[in-house]
């Protein structure tokens, strides 16, 4: 049985028709993994033993029954090595499972491994992680963008049927662009943090990567809900995602101008052919005005720095493994600037105005949202950069993520969906924006795309020198 | 020591006895435990893991606050607090910063000697989270992590105080409070409830001087504390240093710290000098204080709103909730005793030390109110049964029933033969002519005597009230 290219949701249903057992699914992706991880480095440690004790004893009536996932390196996985990248924490074993893999588990999916990150989730490409940079599967001498980069790349090189990210401003949603495949970023609260290390505690959002809308809704559905060990999970509930996604609904689109300034031209084609299929399957699109994504950086990155610099204090050397001298550049300047906001003195100028700014971001999506159903726009400015060219950029993780740190601060849903490729034959995202734990009217309209487009072969034409 | 007034202020850390952590759910109760057994990746600050507050240690604190006649903000939230050291295990502390959940009350002190009262401000009432504890061991240092993330309750008082006594009455008011609230074991030695006043002395001035000292002294660095004071409509201004005291571990110690603190700095004040910002700790056994560390530069927390805790949003129905499972509290019993049951301030006092007391005085005088017309008292019931209490005639270790019995035995009222009564009455008239003489002269405090007399012939058996109606007549 050929599972190349499979869908979890397809792989899912030949366990269950046992037409492939859990064991060849298993072994099938240890293989492409080992086969491929030497060119690409999408994992920090990969697992070459099947480690969920459930699947051994429960017959396959469980969702992602031996289904084998790659989770980013910074969600703790009792007794198995978690790091998010850093030096500071090379021998670091947690004594406890995160909520969303221990949900995952609970559901039967088998870790494949831990996948390589920007470390501690800072920065948009994947270089700053101490255990080397992952490559981008279209071209290897590009960045798989970040900071959820190895688990894109593992996606898209069907290294690994899906795999779990985190976003904290647009880290799923920017390699997942970049790789070609489905990445989403639920509501700030639908999915539990507990467990995962945290970057910036008020904007970490746990989220699904998948190659299809359908997977992505069937492993959100799994890790959504109220956690008692999460304080600021939410106790909305959760609707059957794929239920609600396949009745076809006629969506009211907005489109804000305000997130094409300065977007690259192939991209901006892609945007424009694409709002045209939309209009096409007979959803309504109009402009709406939003403010402009630059406050959002800046609200952003003062808001984002002081958390870090508040979250990182703990890494003293005395009780893990690495003292604070390891820390990486990108992490110390992080330190330094969030640190210095916080300060006596600069408190008001800084983080209590970027708060205020914060509330403004939010009331406008609030209000725009009283309008339209969904917000769409390109998901990043430019294509895979170039190996090195992270250099040319001081705020390199801001730029690349300046169109995805709108919903980051709003802690709304936004999705990376695949519309096409560039003159360089690289994949070119676009984003989808909804209200606040409107998760549904997301997965239906990228649901519906999918089914119109097939997201223009894209996903398939990533693999084809993976076959 | 006439030419300065102490001003003397308090931060009370008192250990709420909840069931589980503040944040997580380990036992509250780590005292006697095997070093870093009683931890969960919350208390030990693990990666990744998340903080999730406790509710019945917040609404404590809301029941602290009301018993401190505190404003409860029904709009709070808690803040990170940043400093490195190794019994932290975040790197910060979570506090409350600029929304603690009570603020602006206020309590009166009774001073049981003067019978007095003074009105001492309440600065805040906040919740934060105790941390590790360190043991130093030659050049080693152990962590326990057993104690982190215990509810920890802050309450600050305003600068009130000026002398060590009222310092002292506070404490053991505070003390008896808290006990009463059934919050905490507040055991000092335990070192569930810790207190560090702080000191200094301001000169007095002539009223027409018009050279108030320089500002700056009380204030830390906090927002909502201002250099000066309003005490009584007036605005005063304090003086530009304090001295912490720390390691104080009983109320004794509490006031001989403070003593000799304002002593310690009067002498500095003479010499033309200024005492220097610090923390002193206190050593018990030669009663002094000893300089630990300059405070000559504010520590610079970098507070900001804890991202992990959503704020906390309490409707006014709540928080009178809440108020409404207060118990009757000490300050409110001794009134109650002095004006309804007419008790003496001091047995009313002494009464309501301790809840236990109270509620085991209230428990007997409800048994004995059934049975009074057994009794033959010559003062009110609650006044004989708390006078019985107060003076040890009889022991409170026994059950109340027992307590009822033993009283009913002791003030049984007794048939009286009234001849008898008066043959006796008249023999003592007769033997002891001289004091009637006495008596019959206008030192008629010799009616005690006589009747005295009388009781001891009649070996007790005898209602006093009858013998000084007789008497009287008899001696006229």
């Amino acid at each position: 049985m050929d599972i190349f290219c499979k869908s979890i949701t397809q792989i899912r249903d030949l366990i269950r028709s046992k037409k492939v057992s859990s064991n060849e699914v298993w072994e099938y992706f240890v293989k492409r993994s080992k086969r491929y991880n030497p060119k690409l480095n999408a994992y920090v440690s990969l697992l070459e033993k099947q480690s969920n004790p459930i699947v051994k004893r429960i017959l396959p009536k469980m969702e992602l029954w031996g289904i084998p996932l790659a989770v980013k390196d910074n969600y703790c996985t009792k007794g198995i090595r978690t790091t998010a990248s850093s030096k500071v924490l090379d021998d670091f074993v947690p004594p406890y499972e995160s909520t969303v893999t221990a949900k995952l588990k609970t559901a039967g999916y088998e870790l494949l491994g831990k996948t390589n990150m920007d470390a501690w989730a800072h920065g948009a490409s994947t270089e700053t992680s101490d255990y080397g940079l992952t490559k981008n599967p279209w071209d290897l001498g590009r960045y798989p963008g970040g900071s959820s980069g190895g688990s894109a790349a593992a996606v898209a090189a069907y290294m690994v049927p899906g795999a779990i990210g985190t976003d904290t401003g647009g880290s799923i949603r920017h390699p997942s662009a970049w790789c070609g495949i489905v990445g989403f970023k639920p509501t700030y609260g639908r999915v539990s943090r507990y467990g995962i290390i945290a970057m910036g505690s008020s904007f970490d959002c746990p989220g699904p990567m998948t190659q299809s809308v359908e997977d992505n809704a069937m492993l959100l559905q799994i890790m959504a809900g109220k956690d008692p060990y999460d304080a600021t999970s939410s106790p909305v509930a959760v609707p059957d995602y794929r239920s609600e996604m396949k009745t076809k609904r006629k969506l009211k689109i907005g489109i804000a101008r305000e997130y094409l300034k300065g977007v690259e031209s192939d991209i901006q084609m892609a945007f424009e052919n694409m709002v045209d299929v939309i209009k096409k399957m007979r959803h309504s699109v109009v402009d709406v005005s939003l403010m402009s994504p630059e406050y959002s950086i800046s609200v952003y990155t003062i808001a984002q720095r002081a958390e870090v610099s508040s979250n990182l204090g703990r890494y003293d050397g005395i009780r893990y493994a690495n003292n604070r001298g390891y820390f990486g550049q990108e992490a110390k300047r992080r330190i330094m600037l969030g640190t210095y906001t916080l300060s006596h003195g600069y408190y008001d100028a800084f983080y209590k105005k970027a708060q205020k700014v914060r509330t403004l971001i939010k009331e406008n999506f609030k209000k725009t949202f009283t309008n339209v159903d969904l917000i769409i726009g390109p998901n990043t400015p430019v294509t895979a950069l170039k190996v090195g060219e992270f250099e040319k950029y001081p705020f390199f993780g801001e730029l690349m993520d300046q169109l995805n740190e709108p919903a980051s601060a709003a802690g709304i849903p936004a999705m990376s969906i695949p519309i096409g490729l560039d003159s360089r034959n690289l994949p070119i995202g676009m984003q989808i924006m909804g209200n606040y734990f409107d998760e549904s009217t997301i997965f239906n309209f990228a649901y519906q795309i999918e089914q119109e487009t097939n997201f223009f072969d894209v996903i398939k034409k990533g693999r084809e020198k993976y076959k | 020591m006439s030419k300065y007034t102490p001003v003397i202020g308090l931060e009370i850390h008192v250990e709420l006895k909840t069931k589980s952590k503040m944040f997580c759910q380990c036992d509250a109760d780590y005292f006697g435990k095997k070093p870093n057994t009683n931890t969960c990746p919350v208390c030990i600050g693990m990666p990744g893991a998340l903080p999730v507050p406790n509710r019945t240690a917040v609404e404590w604190v809301i029941k602290i606050g009301h018993a401190l006649n505190c404003i409860i903000n029904k709009h709070s939230k808690f803040d990170r607090k940043h400093y490195f050291y190794p019994d932290l295990p975040k790197a910060y502390q979570i506090s409350q910063y600029d929304e603690p959940l009570a603020e602006h009350g206020y309590f009166e002190i009774q001073n049981p000697k003067t019978e007095t009262s003074k009105k001492i401000g309440i600065t805040r009432v906040h919740l934060e989270e105790d941390t590790g504890k360190l043991t130093h061991t030659g050049s080693d240092t152990l962590v326990d992590f057993n104690r982190s993330s215990v509810p920890l309750v802050e309450i600050v008082t305003e600068p009130d105080f000026d002398n060590a006594e009222d310092v002292k009455i506070f404490l053991e008011e505070l003390h008896t409070i808290i006990r009463y609230l059934d919050v905490s074991d507040a055991n000092m030695e335990e070192g569930s409830m810790r207190m560090e006043p702080n000191i200094s002395l301001m000169l007095v001035h002539p009223p027409s001087s018009g050279h108030p000292l320089p500002e700056g002294g009380h204030t830390k660095d906090l927002p909502f504390e201002g250099s000066t004071l309003k005490g009584g409509g007036m605005s005063r201004n304090l003086p530009n240093y304090k001295v912490e005291v720390k390691n104080i571990n009983s109320f004794n110690f509490a006031k001989k710290a403070i003593d000799f603190e304002l002593i310690r700095q009067a002498e500095i004040l003479n010499k033309g000098e200024t005492p220097s910002q610090e923390t002193r700790g206190y050593d018990d056994k030669r009663g002094i204080t000893f300089s630990q560390r300059s405070k000559e530069e504010a520590q610079d927390y970098r507070y900001f709103p804890e991202p992990d805790i959503p704020p906390m949003v309490f409707t006014d129905e709540g928080i009178e909730n809440i108020r409404k499972t207060l118990p009757e509290l000490p300050h409110d019993k001794v009134t109650r005793y002095v004006k309804e049951f007419d008790l003496k301030f001091e047995d009313a006092f002494i009464l309501t030390r301790s809840i236990e007391l109270a509620h085991y005085y209230e428990e007997v005088l409800g048994k004995l109110r059934k049975n009074s017309s057994q009794l033959a008292l010559n003062r009110s019931l609650e006044q004989v049964t708390a006078s019985d209490i107060v003076n040890k005639k009889i022991v409170t270790t026994i059950d109340s029933n027992d307590f009822v019995e033993t009283f009913i035995k002791l003030h049984k009222m007794v048939e009286v033969d009234e001849m008898k009564l008066t043959e006796v009455i008249k023999s003592i008239i007769k033997n002891n002519p001289i004091q009637v003489e006495q008596y019959k002269k206008g030192k008629t405090g010799l009616l005690g005597y006589f009747i005295g007399q009388v009781m001891k012939e009649m070996k007790g058996q005898a209602d006093p009230q009858m013998i000084q109606i007789i008497l009287k007549t008899k001696l006229q």
